[in-house]
């Protein structure tokens, strides 16, 4: 018996509903879960005091700090090094065999888990190079992390400013490295910033990579060369050394808001990107 | 003085694109320099195919692992898949823009929050909730599959929402102008052309559920055993470099990098085969 | 726009410069890195350590046993920290200096009836050779075995101490004490092994051999199952280093060990 489209509809649409709740269901069962275990803990005095008792009491004000410097030693590096590979490759080169290699290479490492790049940041950073466990090690590991994604989005970015604009731009009188400064970049920078913010957003989360090259100190860091701790590997520490439970939700709840925090950033910063090239 | 200055630029930017390269070509190097040797040395059928794994004994049989990742991301792709698929479908095509504006916020939300966070509602909630009513230790295939599909859901839905809010709108007003309810323009028409994108999706997630560590380790029980139930626990290739990390040294430290290029190589295929997907779509418009 | 750009290079260029002016450091630094046991201890004799000796910087960073020898030897930290009964052969080129001992409680779920076990039927359940509750007194149910990860010096020490111990392939492995004991507390069929400071009322420690888990058994000997907490070092390791040492075996260093939960080391 064939039937009507109309009822096939509504199946559909049940079963697709049906799906699509359970999943939004999950998801806000997660954060909720998390918050009304974590918020109570959050105050300001848990956000701006440093931790005491490995964590047992006290607040996360290292561990924030770390959280911050952290994301940012690894863009200082990665931004540049990224924006400048992508620049060159979309503007200075040519499509070759080799570009579309060095493509998919990016490609393949933005897949490797990051266990493995934790693996190889001990070695090579903190015990080769004599680092030690540091932002620095930590930085440099988490950078050559991210550069894919930042080459790929950036790559993107540039490409997808219309070829127009360039050639106004020559026609104009203007050399190529003037082009890019001055028409391409600014065009690309929604794109390029969504990379980085991408980047940021995979540090802060980032934990198997972190432990082992930035280390675990709950200290104030004085210098790039000072071990520190995120919340992420906070969180991490107390929840399986068994340390504070309590702690352990209320760095989760302030680690979820940071990631809102994050995400809020950069839709503003887009919005505020997009309207101001509309003008 | 405008010529000396484009010089500077391009040679500059030569310079900074072969650093970048240099370093992520180091690191390719650096694990295909430890592993691959290692490969050889112990023999690629033990490697893979052996189920004896005891590194002080000199054994590294990593076939249980491999089975066991296999395993997890297959069941953590049962899961994620379809519910990541049918929601971008249907908050795309059934759902009003001002639900959307909601809801696409707090899926990129959950797509931020680190991995660990995941693995310890899975010990807390999960896992005790798999022991009483399904038996076993709780940390199991099972936990870590569901916890991975629900990990893996904002990639798969983000991705395909992208594919298919691509599509023309021009491919729905014909359908409908033809007289197809909305449901068949959907998985008449529009599935169809979003289809590589959707596979895409699907591919990329994978690639993301065989490279998990953190969340794995928490709620997997990491027995080395191949799985006989879902229920069972195991111990993926990615929680097997993680446990032995700290503990591995000459030969053992180089099977951890050889079991690096294996994850390596899988993705890598994973990769090859996203990208032909996605550039079928691209030729297609 | 090509301000705002330049503007952002230049702060996030000095920013770069305040972060490496730090380069020179002024104060010494000493990185202690291995045994998670110990860490917390390590990190409260760092902080009391460091409020009368501002000169010095100790940081603690974890790893496990293993790590802690290996990254001695390296250098890549100065002070390695070693729960284990014995240590292994590389760290012969060490100094080591026992700063605490601890004990190693068996532990179950508070719900199981078992309440004693030998070192005999300890060894055979973690060999799998005894999987089933009853046949130690306990309801008819698989045992679910608890172990820790390779690098780790609590399972090194309990395998050394309890001996002959071949890991049944059916053990669940966590990497660290609380993951272990969060497992026991809700596996009413588990049985696994942490450091006696992490005793609390969610699980219960077996007797052994007759002996209770207790400070008192520990300090006596009649418990067994314990193992010592090794620094370790160079043997050309800095003034500085020492010095930090020597606070660790005072009065008021052990004082703080054993207020925290450890056994003094003698």
């Amino acid at each position: 018996m064939r039937i009507p489209p109309k009822i096939t509809q509504v199946i559909a649409v049940a079963i697709l509903g049906t799906a699509t709740f359970l999943t939004v269901v999950i998801l806000v069962f997660i954060i909720g879960f998390v918050l009304s275990k974590g918020l109570p803990g959050v105050n300001a005095e848990f956000l701006l005091s440093a931790p005491k008792d490995m964590g047992r009491a006290g607040g996360i004000f290292t561990t924030l700090v770390g959280t911050v410097l952290l994301p940012l030693v690894a863009v200082a590096i990665a931004f540049p090094l990224g924006v400048g590979t992508a620049v060159y490759l979309s503007e200075y080169t040519r499509e070759t065999q080799l570009t579309r290699a060095l493509r998919f290479g990016t490609d393949c490492l933005a897949g490797i888990p990051s266990i493995i790049f934790g693996l190889f940041g001990f070695i090579f950073f903190v015990v080769m190079l004599k680092m030690g466990w540091s932002l620095l090690s930590g930085g440099l590991t988490l950078a050559i992390m991210v550069l894919p994604t930042i080459i790929r989005t950036s790559e993107e970015a540039i490409r997808s400013v219309p070829n127009s604009y360039r050639e106004v731009s020559f026609s104009l009188g203007a050399t190529r490295w003037e082009t890019v400064l001055k028409v391409v970049l600014p065009n690309a920078l929604p794109g390029i910033v969504t990379g980085v913010m991408l980047a940021i957003g995979r540090s802060i989360g980032e934990t198997a990579a972190v432990i082992f090259t930035a280390g675990s100190s709950l200290r104030m860091p004085s210098s790039v060369f000072d071990s520190v701790r995120t919340m992420s590997v906070h969180f991490y520490i107390l929840a399986t050394e068994g340390i504070s439970d309590e702690k352990a939700y209320a760095t989760a709840a302030v680690l979820i808001l940071s990631v809102l925090l994050v995400n809020l950033a950069a839709y503003g910063m887009m919005h505020r990107f997009i309207s101001r090239r509309a003008r | 003085m405008k010529f000396n200055g484009e010089k500077i630029a391009k040679y500059s930017l030569m310079l900074v694109a072969f650093s970048a390269l240099a370093s992520l070509l180091l690191i390719a190097v650096f694990i295909l320099k430890e592993g691959v040797p290692f490969m050889f040395k112990v023999g690629l059928k033990d490697f893979l195919f052996s189920s004896d794994w005891n590194p002080q004994a000199g054994k590294f049989g990593i076939y249980p692992m491999i089975v066991a990742s296999l395993y997890v991301t297959f069941g953590a792709m049962l899961i994620g898949a379809p519910l990541g698929v049918a929601g971008a479908i249907f908050l795309n095509e059934f759902v009003p823009k001002s639900v959307m504006r909601v809801i696409k916020p707090t899926i990129e939300l959950l797509a931020g929050i680190p991995s660990v966070v995941f693995g310890f509602l899975g010990v807390m909630v999960l896992a005790p909730m798999i022991r009483s009513y399904m038996g076993g230790p709780g940390l199991s295939v099972l936990a870590a599959a569901i916890i991975l599909g629900i990990m893996v859901l904002p990639t798969v839905i983000s991705i395909s929402t992208d594919a298919i809010a691509a599509v023309p709108n021009s491919y729905r007003e014909g359908a409908l102008a033809l007289g197809a309810t909305r449901w068949q323009s959907v998985h008449m028409v529009i599935i169809k052309a979003a289809r590589s994108g959707i596979i895409a999706s699907i591919i990329l997630a994978m690639g993301r559920a065989l490279g998990e560590t953190m969340a794995v380790i928490m709620v997997a029980g990491n027995t080395v055993k191949i799985p006989q139930t879902v229920t069972d626990p195991v111990r993926t290739l990615t929680a097997n470099i993680a446990l032995e990390m700290a503990n591995a040294t000459g030969l053992a430290r180089e099977a951890l990098f050889a079991t690096g290029v294996v994850l390596f190589v899988v993705i890598m295929i994973l990769n090859a085969i996203a990208l032909s997907a996605i550039k079928s779509r691209v030729r297609k418009k | 726009m090509r301000n705002n750009i330049q503007a952002i290079c230049l702060v996030a260029g000095l920013g770069a410069l305040t972060l490496l002016a730090g380069c020179g450091k002024s104060r010494e630094g000493i990185t202690m890195a291995g045994s998670t046991a110990f860490q917390p201890f390590a990190e409260k004799l760092a902080e009391n350590y460091m409020m009368s000796h501002a000169e010095v910087s100790v940081t603690v960073q974890g790893g496990g046993s293993a790590l802690g020898v290996q990254t001695t030897l390296s250098g890549t930290a100065q002070i390695g920290m070693a729960d284990l009964v014995k240590l292994p052969k590389e760290a012969d080129a060490l100094k080591s200096l026992i700063v605490a001992r601890d004990g190693i409680a068996i532990v179950v779920n508070p719900a199981n009836s078992v309440e004693a076990l030998t070192q005999d039927q300890i060894r055979d359940i973690f060999n799998g050779k005894i999987s089933n509750w009853k046949e130690v007194g306990g309801v008819d149910h698989s045992i679910s075995v608890v172990s820790r990860e390779a690098g780790s010096g609590t399972r090194s020490s309990f395998e050394q101490i309890v001996g002959n111990v071949n890991l049944t392939d059916n053990a669940l492995i966590q990497n660290a004490n609380g993951t272990v004991r969060e497992t026991v507390a809700k596996d009413a069929n588990a049985i696994g092994y942490v450091s006696h400071g992490l005793i609390s009322e969610r699980i219960k420690a077996l007797k052994v051999d007759g002996a209770p888990c207790t400070e008192d058994a520990i300090m006596s000997g009649t418990y067994k199952l314990v193992r010592p907490i090794f620094l370790l070092t160079k043997a050309d390791a800095t003034p500085a280093c020492n010095a930090f040492l020597d606070y660790v075996m005072s009065a008021e260093g052990q004082e703080l060990i054993h207020k925290n939960g450890l056994i003094r080391a003698k």
